[in-house]
């Protein structure tokens, strides 16, 4: 068997980081109930990806694992453990052999697990049965770097970070491997819809406005991460320049002086004073949180009954779904 | 849709709908201490009445997100609940608000901004400092970054417009002034208010009992204290 290399300051074995890749971070799924503190979301930002990995491996939704953005990352497994991986289609292998996501399969201590990087999409979830075992910080282990909050140390993974697991044992449960039906994955392309509940300031925004809001393309521009996407186009005009500081919801449209919208995100500022043309509904602002400077958006009015139909529609989709036994 | 006379209620997202509050009169969103007062006491009742339904809250100077949870209440009977529960003057017990004192070592050293203040006022600087201490700062916002309370407001005389370009560092502790607001940045950031002074204590400390010393509704008033005091203190020189 491989040597178990363990992180001296830490004697829970688990899964060492051999290469970070560009920002991986430790999510489950968000900080909730700690705006008081000033204190944001964070969680996964591709919200469908990360559940799926976490029900591939028989796992509570909530579980701790690891988003990897664009990719790189490279991990030694310490302990036989069962994972799967989800989301944008970063090349897979452990060993060097090529393994396909969506699906758990059980790993051994000594083996190692690379992700390349995804030729389009930009973010994979890496879960394990039983999930990472990090302590939460107010009441998450949802990494937010610009808070320093979350994570093995409120940062993303670096070199020689050991994430802390169970052993999975030969006759457990879990160890049946699971696949999602290709025809049931997610289809990640270079162009999305979102659907914008009007809301906020919209009173501030013409009828004219509003038409050639929804009317118009948008670019993502270079300024997009787990904050927000800032978008490039015909700029939006509002009536008023500032508002009085106010809370911030996932997916507000933010218009600022410039007219370019911006799409705020898990690693949001919990208030602002921009004026705010409506917010984009989650299940969309996960499928944007896949997209890269260049692709393309549109918004698309919805109402906020509908929202809420289209949520229970998909949460019901969700948990009707069967995972295939492999 | 009309709460009541001084609330109102606009959609905000999928899960969130916003309470803006007013002057009985007023139509627009002003800061005074009767509205964050009435912002202070509806988020009580909120999280007092509510709290199996509502996920998280964000008072502010003249509002209040609320964002509700899907699986148990949809914005028609949110709306409902919020309606009956926030009735108009409505007295109800309201948290008595705490005065915290926060030490600031007030300087040409630690106050990179306060001789440009003192021009742009054309006061001096020992006025400008004088000002900004002799007023009773009421906390109506936390947010921005942990720990970061929007304090108001400060004496006409000294406001003070945000930097043109943001500094890409504004040191842990730096006693600011934007506007009619001020603020103890709480960590190292970012920043584009007006730096006059520094202050040693934590605004925001994950591991102590109490994470942050003031709360929204609390009172502050900043006293002066000298370097050596600063750095007793365990404050820092940038």
């Amino acid at each position: 068997m491989t040597k178990v290399i363990a992180k001296a300051s830490n004697n829970a074995l688990g899964l060492l980081v051999t290469n970070a890749g560009v920002l991986s971070l430790v999510q489950d799924s968000g900080r909730y109930g700690a705006f008081n503190l000033g204190l944001t979301n964070g969680g996964p930002a591709d919200s469908l990806a990360f559940y799926w990995a976490n029900r591939l491996c028989g796992n509570e939704l909530n579980s701790t694992a690891i988003e990897i953005n664009l990719g790189g990352l490279e991990l030694t497994a310490q302990v036989d453990c069962v994972i799967a991986v989800t989301g944008a289609p970063m090349p897979l292998t452990i060993n060097g052999r090529q393994r396909l996501l969506w699906q758990s399969f059980s790993v051994k201590a000594g083996d190692t697990i690379k992700l390349a990087y995804a030729p389009v999409g930009v973010r994979c979830y890496l879960a394990v049965a039983g999930g990472f075992v990090i302590k939460a910080s107010f009441g998450s282990t949802a990494t937010v770097c610009r808070e320093s909050v979350g994570g093995l140390n409120g940062d993303k993974l670096a070199v020689n970070d050991v994430l802390p697991c169970h052993t999975m044992l030969r006759d457990d449960d879990k160890l049946k491997q699971l696949m999602l039906a290709e025809h049931q994955q997610p289809h990640y392309s270079n162009e999305v819809v979102l659907h914008t509940i009007l809301s906020y300031q919209q009173r501030h925004f013409s009828a004219i406005e509003k038409k050639l809001f929804f009317a118009n393309e948008y670019q993502v521009s270079k300024h997009w991460d787990r904050m927000g996407y800032r978008l490039q186009g015909r700029a939006v005009k509002a009536d008023v320049k500032g508002i009085l500081s106010e809370g911030i919801c996932y997916g507000a449209v933010q218009i600022p002086a410039d007219g370019q919208p911006i799409v705020l995100l898990n690693d949001r500022q919990t208030i602002g004073g921009y004026p705010k043309i409506g917010a984009v509904i989650s299940t969309d602002c996960a499928k944007l949180a896949q997209l890269r400077q260049g692709d393309s958006v549109r918004f698309e009015p919805i109402s906020m009954s509908k929202a809420d139909n289209m949520f229970h529609l998909n949460l019901s989709r969700f948990n009707q779904t069967q995972l295939i036994p492999i | 849709m009309k709460i009541n006379d001084s609330i109102h209620l606009e959609l905000a997202g999928e899960n969130a709908l916003i309470l803006y509050f007013s002057d009985n009169e007023q139509t627009t969103a002003v800061i005074t201490p009767e509205i964050s007062s009435k912002v202070e006491q509806a988020e009580q009742l909120i999280r007092q009445n509510l709290s199996a339904e509502i996920v998280d809250l964000i008072p502010s100077y003249a509002s209040i997100l609320v964002v509700f949870n899907l699986l148990e209440i949809d914005h028609h009977h949110l709306r409902n609940e919020l309606k009956k529960l926030l009735k108009p003057h409505d007295h109800s017990n309201s948290r008595a608000s705490k005065l915290i004192e926060l030490p600031a070592y007030y300087s040409l050293e630690s106050g990179v901004d306060l001789a440009r203040i003192a021009k742009h006022a054309k006061l001096s600087v020992e006025q400008v400092i004088d000002l900004h201490q002799g007023q009773e700062y009421r906390v109506y916002a936390i947010g921005f970054a942990p720990g970061f309370a929007y304090l108001g407001e400060v004496d006409k005389r000294i406001a003070m417009p945000r930097l043109a370009t943001p500094r890409l560092k504004v040191p842990k502790g730096a006693v600011a002034i934007a506007d009619r607001q001020t603020a103890v940045y709480p960590a190292e950031s970012p920043g584009g208010w007006n730096i006059i002074a520094l202050c040693p204590l934590d605004m925001f400390n994950a591991q102590a009992e109490q994470i942050m010393p003031v709360a929204v509704g609390d009172r502050v008033k900043f006293f002066a204290i000298d370097k050596q005091q600063y750095l007793e203190l365990g404050g820092k020189l940038p």
